[in-house]
């Protein structure tokens, strides 16, 4: 998996795709996009040597599972739970960040038997987290054939200094935001989706609601700043001037805007929602509730009818026990993930 | 059919806001369909892309299913992409179990054919009935048309490599489906002629 990408004189850059996939056999077909400035799935962030033609395929995989719920299973039986109750994707994972924060140590990419085991047991797109910085599991990943990697702080950070350069892969990425030079720092790396940072495994959302809060702010606000304060806005959030620029032009991210982190009723799903988020993961709150399916379903439910309070009613009578949250302000500063990544 | 024919895209998951966004540039009323009711106000309908057992699924839950096929049943135009193309097939291979779909085309579609998400791609594709250069298709994760019956039109195939002659886009009558993403591009000259296709003028 390589790609290579040379400018030419007309200052586009002509994709060259080459792909060496060892679990894979026959040739790839070679791409070559004849025009992309019209794309609306934009191609502005178009970092030197990047491959812009998968741009669009990686950004576009993140189109199609807005609208949705995307839910983390750490057994091929809650893979195929989750999907019966219309989740748009599994998130494959050992141990939940309820688990993880309870157990302690580091905690790192997932046992490729156990990632392969629910890529066989369920139709729908299967991601896998692997460690910020940590480029080999990210390339292990690819090599499963996992469908989207999620850069995460959910495990234990592999670099204090860089995230994962993303445009080296074929395979697209998610990466967490608390804010808005954040969530532009990890699309210029090549994000092609960023969800919130809300704390994973407390069941609580407040976190999340203030990383969503302040994106939508700070997005509205660079919607009101003419071209000589976008480049004091871009110094200001330390983010790229161009993809400051492309955010104050679309009045939205350039990439799909998800939410996670502590969402555990369907009413949560359903504030995410609102609150602008275009779909919601969902960690802890579904399998380690007391009926999963159940509760799965109800929170499907709710992500689609997000305005419809009658709906969200309905969905939430008799789901049985929520996780049992934790109030984030009990937690240390060393037990906070939010703070990870920069 | 009206002159300016309201077209609606089905919204219960997928990229449903990327194809109200080409049919607002093309300037056609377009507006979400979620409930039964909502069918009754537009022409015609477009299956957007997204994860066709999930739309199912919802479109079992809320009743929708029914509708959908008595609509397209009784001649409603429908253009359905990606996950759109299976909802419209009348038969599917690698589903999940007991995924239905509203049918109305009839073709064999295999699901995920072109392979997971590190093998989507790009590429430009010929279709009948669109002008101009060849078309900018995104494949997503995307289906392939298996075989089709004598009623269905093949409009597209797969240009080269491995997987030449792969049949990505087709028609029968006001139907029309294909395993792309033009709504992730830009270019709207499949929603043009679908539109043209509700005005009954293609």
């Amino acid at each position: 998996m390589n790609y290579h990408g040379t400018r030419d004189s007309t200052g586009r850059t002509p994709l060259t795709c080459h792909v060496d996939h060892p679990t894979r056999t026959g040739p790839r077909t070679p791409v070559r996009p004849t025009f992309w400035e019209s794309a609306t799935v934009t191609n502005t962030v178009d970092t030197a040597g990047s491959a812009v033609g998968t741009t669009r395929v990686k950004r576009g995989m993140a189109e199609q599972l807005k609208n949705g719920v995307i839910m983390d299973v750490v057994t091929p039986e809650q893979a195929r739970i989750a999907e019966d109750a219309g989740a748009v994707a599994v998130m494959a994972l050992e141990r939940v960040p309820a688990d993880i924060r309870q157990h302690g140590g580091v905690a790192r990419m997932s046992d490729p038997d156990m990632i392969d085991g629910i890529i066989e047991a369920v139709s729908i797109p299967v991601m896998a987290k692997a460690r910020i910085g940590h480029f080999v599991e990210a390339q292990v990943l690819e090599s499963l054939g996992v469908d989207f990697v999620d850069e995460s702080e959910v495990l234990t950070p592999a670099d204090e200094a860089h995230h994962i350069d993303k445009w080296a892969f074929t395979v697209p990425f998610v990466c967490g935001a608390t804010s808005i030079g954040e969530a532009l720092r990890r699309i210029a790396e090549g994000a092609a989706m960023i969800r919130s940072k809300g704390e994973a495994g407390t069941g609580n959302v407040v976190e999340a609601t203030r990383h969503m809060r302040a994106i939508r702010t700070e997005i509205a606000r660079l919607g009101t700043l003419d071209e000589a304060e976008l480049f004091g806005a871009a110094k200001e959030i330390q983010a790229p001037y161009e993809v400051v620029k492309e955010v104050a032009r679309l009045g939205k991210l350039p990439v799909p805007l998800f939410s996670a982190g502590g969402v555990a009723s369907p009413a949560d799903a359903a504030l995410m929602r609102q609150l602008g988020a275009e779909s919601v993961f969902v960690g802890s709150g579904i399998f380690k509730s007391g009926d999963p399916a159940k509760r799965a379903d109800a929170i499907v439910q709710a992500t689609l009818h997000y305005r419809d309070p009658e709906v969200i009613a309905k969905v939430s009578r008799g789901l049985g026990d929520a996780m049992v949250g934790i109030n984030v302000d009990d937690l240390e500063e060393s037990e906070r993930y939010a703070g990870r990544g920069w | 059919m009206t002159a300016t024919p309201t077209v609606g895209v089905l919204a219960l998951q997928g990229d449903t806001a990327e194809h109200l966004r080409v049919l607002g540039d093309l300037g056609v009323p377009a507006e979400p369909v979620l409930r039964p009711e909502d069918l009754d106000r537009v022409d015609g309908l477009i299956l957007p892309g997204g994860e066709s057992t999930t739309m199912s699924k919802l479109a079992v839950r809320y009743d929708l299913l029914e509708p959908l096929r008595k609509h397209i049943g009784e001649g409603m135009p429908a253009y359905g992409t990606c996950a759109g193309m299976i909802l419209l097939a009348d038969r599917i291979l690698d589903g999940a179990a007991d995924q239905e779909t509203v049918g109305g085309l009839d073709m064999t579609v295999r699901r995920n054919a072109f392979g997971r998400q590190s093998e989507s791609f790009e590429a430009g594709i010929d279709i009948e009935g669109v002008d101009g250069a060849p078309f900018e298709a995104v494949f997503i994760r995307a289906p392939w048309v298996e075989s089709v019956g004598e009623r269905v039109r093949v409009l597209g195939q797969t240009p080269y490599g491995e997987r030449a002659g792969r049949i990505v886009a087709v028609r029968q009558g006001g139907l029309l489906a294909t395993s792309f993403h033009p709504e992730l591009t830009g270019d709207p000259r499949i929603h043009r002629l679908f539109v043209d296709m509700v005005k009954g003028q293609a």
